[in-house]
């Protein structure tokens, strides 16, 4: 029936901040797609850019923030033609967004159920009684106890598990084709993290939807995703199913990410960080991003920006070492002084 | 709710005790012999005995305190030593065209003010924002009596606006054309509130405009002059509601300048006169009204607060 392949495709997606001290691009060419129902998780450190790349899809970026180029194709339709008017169909309605911290996330002075029932309101043209009677059933749907009651209570009156249920509830009333979960689970207890998480897994089968988990912890990009981008400094340094991504890591940068992780299924002495820090937007090295920190990196790597290689699998990297013009060492170890052994 | 305004209601019984104490200890913080005030310097002795007797300055504190309670509770707050009316009489007449002053004055910064804060908090750093609170910076420097003089000056005497009567005439005339003269010692009263009110609204405004919860909104699909005007300003308003509450006393016991210079013969005028004649009776009166105004204002702002924000309890 639809032309699209996949329900989201992002092309060399800019956006940057226009400050007093001038440009700072915060997401610098990300691009990455997912297909209908499957879940992508980005992953990055702090400040890599990918709560930037979430507001941008949704064009929620605050002043002064703009994207300045790329597309964002949703259902083949790029996002970035339309107009604002557009963009408010489809917030809420095609795509939904949960944020980060649940305690701040809903307003303190209106109640759950009122919340719910906007997007209702909006979206739907339900009445206030219907939508109402709808917000009920959300809240059930997502494993509120006594759903009758808690819609009438205001959010300061419910915990922080609750509440992001509540954010879920508001997020999925209008049955979105995409959820963006940005870092929804940061901001909560483990066991609440691991409830929450399912939640969310069970309600993408369910309702059939595709999600983008937004997240820094590669424990639930391991248990939720089916695609992973990483980015770094603004940009995808590797895109790649989860599968090879946790077996073979290709770019330095996620081989570290994957060090400094505890995993039990190998041997691991002790867990090796990843040292320096994440560039600062305004002292962008000129070649990679990561070669000031990256153990393989080489003069090529320093000088000039790598392009994205796509490998056997369709994954992408951004790095030299897969490069034709590596004259290196081609079993460069990235992997650093102490090779991990393969479980 | 209801449980809350009871509540509420209690709490201000000793504030009022509180305040009838103070105003009852005026008469014996004065300098002087109250009795001696009212007989006149002059007065033969016996004369000053008799009032003393009539005041009960003779019985202890407690007594006294006791009686004077009593009596403000019938409504009975003693003779005016002027105009030998009852201070009750004296206040009456009075009480409601400065109410009336206040009020109108209120509406019209809180209007004002509420309008200038909200365009200049959603176009922040435009150049209307820049433009809305110089002029609000200005509004709030100005003196009033300043102010008032100048709008006589030009639109009254320049023919603008017509000639202003008295207040009081006004008031008898009824409404009609008399909000013409009403006009004038509003926007007199009325501008520092409203810059005031606009400072504040902008502040507490570009606060909430930052928080998630208004992302949330957004994220919604919620139109922005719903997310403006529903999700930002119920939670900006908190802080506002404070500073109107105050604004509104301050401007029932601040009328004076505005009333003397427009002739208006209200609260204001009525206890700089009572004052300067050291008719205390009537200051005690004007004193305990406004501070009883200004209680219940209080509580009138504690329990809008509440209506507001449904997490604010009592301590």
């Amino acid at each position: 029936m639809s032309t699209y392949k996949n329900i989201l495709e992002v092309r060399n997606l800019q956006t940057s901040f226009f400050t007093d001290d001038g440009e700072v691009k915060a997401v610098d060419g990300v691009s990455f797609e997912l297909p209908k129902g499957k879940t992508l998780g980005v992953v990055g450190e702090s400040g890599s850019g990918k709560s930037i790349t979430a507001l941008s899809l949704l064009q929620l970026l605050s002043k002064p923030g703009k994207i300045k180029g790329g597309e964002i194709l949703f259902k083949g339709k790029n996002l970035l033609d339309y107009t604002e008017k557009q963009m408010r169909e489809i917030r809420g309605n095609d795509i939904s967004m949960i944020f980060q911290e649940p305690m701040t996330s809903l307003n303190p002075v209106y109640t759950v159920g009122y919340q719910i029932s906007e997007s209702l309101m909006i979206h739907q043209n339900l009445n206030k009684r219907e939508a109402k009677l709808k917000s009920i059933e959300m809240l059930k749907l997502v494993g509120i106890p006594s759903p009758e009651k808690r819609v009438d209570q205001y959010p300061f009156e419910l915990s922080g598990g609750m509440r992001q249920r509540v954010m879920i509830a508001m997020a999925l009333a209008c049955n979105p084709d995409m959820l963006i979960a940005d870092e929804p689970t940061t901001a909560l207890d483990v066991t609440i993290q691991a409830q929450i998480l399912d939640l969310i897994r069970e309600l993408q089968a369910k309702l059939d939807m595709s999600v983008i988990m937004i997240t820094h912890d590669l424990g639930v990009v391991a248990e939720t995703c089916d695609y992973v981008a990483v980015m770094y400094a603004g940009q995808v340094v590797e895109f790649s199913d989860v599968r090879s991504l946790f077996k073979k890591p290709k770019h330095p940068y996620t081989v570290g990410l994957l060090k400094s992780l505890p995993r039990h299924d190998i041997e691991q002495e002790k867990l090796q960080p990843i040292k320096g820090t994440v560039p600062s937007p305004k002292e962008m090295p000129v070649g990679c991003r990561f070669s000031p920190r990256c153990p393989a990196a080489t003069d090529l790597c320093r000088g000039r920006m790598p392009g994205l290689i796509t490998d056997e699998q369709k994954n992408e990297i951004r790095c030299w070492i897969y490069s034709e013009e590596w004259d290196g060492d081609p079993e460069v170890n990235i992997y650093g002084e102490e090779r991990i052994a393969e479980g | 709710m209801t449980k809350f305004i009871i509540r509420r209601l209690i709490q201000t019984i000793p504030v009022l005790l509180g305040v009838t104490i103070l105003v009852f200890s005026l008469m014996h913080l004065i300098p002087g012999d109250p009795a001696q005030i009212i007989a006149g310097e002059s007065a033969p002795e016996r004369q000053v005995e008799q009032i003393r007797e009539r005041l009960g300055l003779n019985d202890p504190l407690h007594v006294q305190y006791g009686k004077f309670l009593g009596n403000i509770v019938t409504g009975d707050l003693g003779q005016s030593v002027r105009s030998s009316r009852p201070v009750a009489d004296e206040i009456g007449t009075r009480f409601w065209v400065t109410v009336e002053l206040a009020v109108y004055s209120t509406i019209v910064s809180v209007f004002l003010g509420l309008i200038a804060g909200i365009i200049s908090a959603v176009r922040h750093y435009t150049v209307l924002d820049v433009v809305i609170m110089i002029v609000a910076l200005f509004g709030l420097s100005m003196p009033n009596f300043w102010l008032g003089l100048m709008l006589i000056q030009y639109f009254s005497i320049g023919n603008w606006m017509p000639d202003w009567m008295s207040f009081m005439q006004m008031r008898a005339s009824g409404w009609g054309d008399s909000w013409k003269q009403v006009v004038l010692p509003v926007i007199t009263l009325g501008t520092a509130g409203a810059a005031i009110i606009a400072r504040m609204t902008r502040s507490s405004m570009l606060e909430v405009i930052g928080q998630d919860y208004i992302r949330t909104a957004r994220a919604k699909g919620v139109k922005e002059r719903i997310v403006i005007y529903r999700h930002a300003l119920k939670n900006a308003l908190i802080p506002v509601v404070t500073v109107v509450g105050l604004e509104f006393g301050a401007l029932l016991g601040g009328t004076v300048l505005t009333e003397t210079i427009f002739a208006i013969n209200g609260m204001g005028r009525l206890t700089i006169d009572a004052i300067r004649t050291r008719d205390f009776p009537v200051v005690q009166g004007t004193v305990l009204v406004i501070s009883l105004l200004f209680v219940f204002v209080n509580l009138l702002v504690d329990i809008s607060y509440r209506f507001l924000n449904k997490r604010i309890e009592l301590d």
